[in-house]
């Protein structure tokens, strides 16, 4: 305990050593873009604008608006993938940003609302390059070897024997039950997506990157997020995973460009929130404008940074690499 | 009823389901990046002392328990029936057997337990964490044995019998841990 910078709760909880291994990890971050051409940028915390994602609670805060104008409303980002989309629009090639992200309600080991997040886009390449460079900064800051790239399917297939493009809840409960995995009493009876995320969560997961890092690539359709969608049978949505010792530590898309379709999975994901019972999110967003200007083709990734310090560590849980987790901000 | 919403869980948390009082032992949340946040929770039923394992997605809710714990003094025993004394209010309660669990063993007159009380009746009651016994009888231990490896059968007050050292003798006073029911020491008076 010696290292420990100080007792009591004004203290932090992470050790000196920790946070000298999170500094040098930022820098290798930093060291291993800037080596690939990529551009540095910083955009807003606080936008008019957020991800509308069902499972996404943002923070917001409120400024006064003009006279005789209701207040305006700024969202704290989830992750700053609208404006950097945006800076796509206009010409940008190759960024990356690392940036603080703000989600309501998240908090646990490996959670903590407030967290670093390393997101970068690249315009003309497609998910293979995605997972490529994903594979390429995980062996640069976590040195685990070369990544094994696993289908959504086939490790469904390889864990619970299930295809999970194409199984009925009634095939999910099974298997759940098969499993020994007790869903949530409140589950609705139609929600797919949440059946398999419990089975992911509770029975793919850990066995995903022990070893060697896996990526987890071809995500059902209904889990496509902001991801374009493959039009084959059955369509998978082109969106990707990084694990490591059962650890989720990045997300990537082959990026949706069509602003129909945004509108659309908006609209969706606004009436899912409302069955939920929680507030419905803007629909409209300045992303939209851009993807109407015409959005280049790319990837996006993003990456957990607290989570890569945390593995370096061989640390148990967040707190133990950050100098003051939510419960001591 | 006040109830408890995932936002609120956390270990030590005391709810009801299915009218029996559970304590919260562990709650983990899990949440798959662009998936449901789910809260993976062990709970012990206070009166069973069985665990259960419960999942629960963001926004469910648990019905809070009314437990209130209190001090309670042990007066005497009734054939099956343990009755202690609420050390504030003078209340008398009565607890089975199977509610007293282990605890009899270590239950002296006057002893002060921690008596846990559900909807207003007692659950479960927990003797102090060590407590000192006489030893009514057991057999002779070899002379100058002070090894504390060899051990033997020693009766109690309770009327019950713990593990002791062989130099242990009848008339000795022992401390027993009574998490464990080990042998701690002996005490002089």
């Amino acid at each position: 305990m010696s290292d420990t910078l100080g007792n009591g709760h004004h203290g932090p909880t992470a050790t000196w050593q920790n946070l000298r291994l999170r500094a040098a990890l930022l820098q290798r971050v930093r060291t291993f873009f800037e080596q690939r051409g990529f551009l540095e940028v910083e955009t807003p915390i606080l936008s008019d604008d957020t991800v509308v994602d069902r499972h996404l609670d943002p923070f917001f805060t409120e400024v006064p608006g003009r006279p005789g104008n209701a207040p305006r409303r700024l969202w704290l980002q989830t992750s700053p993938e609208f404006a950097m989309k945006r800076l796509l629009a206009a010409g940008g090639e190759a960024i990356y940003q690392i940036a603080r992200v703000f989600r309501r309600e998240e908090e646990g080991s490996l959670h903590n609302p407030e967290f670093t997040m390393v997101e970068w886009y690249r315009t003309e390449e497609g998910l293979d390059a995605g997972m490529q460079r994903t594979a390429e900064l995980c062996e640069v800051l976590l040195e685990r070897g070369p990544a094994e790239r696993i289908s959504y399917a086939e490790a469904f297939e390889r864990h619970v024997g299930v295809d999970p493009h194409t199984a009925e809840v009634a095939q999910l409960n099974e298997v759940l039950q098969r499993c020994g995995v007790a869903p949530p009493e409140t589950l609705s009876p139609d929600d797919r997506d949440a059946r398999l995320d419990l089975l992911l969560v509770e029975r793919v997961q850990p066995h995903l990157g022990v070893g060697r890092p896996v990526l987890l690539y071809d995500y059902p359709a209904s889990q496509a997020a902001l991801a374009r969608v493959r039009p084959q049978e059955p369509p998978v949505a082109e969106r990707f995973e990084l694990y490591v010792s059962g650890i989720e530590l990045a997300n990537g898309y082959h990026e949706l460009l069509d602003p129909e379709e945004l509108r659309r999975r908006n609209a969706a994901a606004n009436a899912l929130r409302r069955r939920d019972g929680k507030q419905p999110l803007p629909e409209q967003s300045r992303l939209l404008a851009a993807m109407q200007a015409g959005l280049p083709p790319a990837v996006g990734v993003s990456l957990g940074f607290d989570r890569v310090v945390m593995l370096a560590a061989a640390a148990k849980g967040l707190a133990e690499v950050m100098a003051f987790p939510f419960a001591r901000a | 009823m006040a109830s408890y919403s995932t936002s609120d869980f956390r270990k030590g948390l005391k709810v009801q389901m299915d009218g029996d009082p559970y304590l919260m032992i562990e709650c983990n949340f899990v949440k798959p990046g662009k998936g449901q946040a789910l809260y993976k929770c062990k709970l012990r039923n206070l009166i069973r002392n069985t665990v259960i394992d419960r999942t629960y997605k963001s926004g469910d809710s648990i019905e809070a328990a009314d437990i209130q714990e209190i001090n309670a003094q042990y007066l005497y025993r009734q054939g099956d029936q343990f009755v202690f004394m609420d050390n504030e209010s003078y209340e008398q309660y009565e607890l089975a057997r199977e509610q007293v669990d282990d605890g009899w063993r270590y239950l002296k007159e006057g002893m002060v337990c921690s008596m846990l009380l559900f909807n207003g009746s007692p659950i479960g009651v927990t003797p102090p964490n060590h407590v000192v016994l006489k030893v009514e009888y057991c057999e002779p231990g070899a002379k100058g044995n002070t090894a504390t490896n060899v051990t033997k059968p020693c009766k109690v007050e309770t009327d019950t019998e713990f593990d002791c050292p062989s130099f242990v003798e009848i008339g000795d006073l022992i401390r027993i841990d009574t998490r464990t029911g080990q042998y701690i020491e002996r005490v002089k008076e």
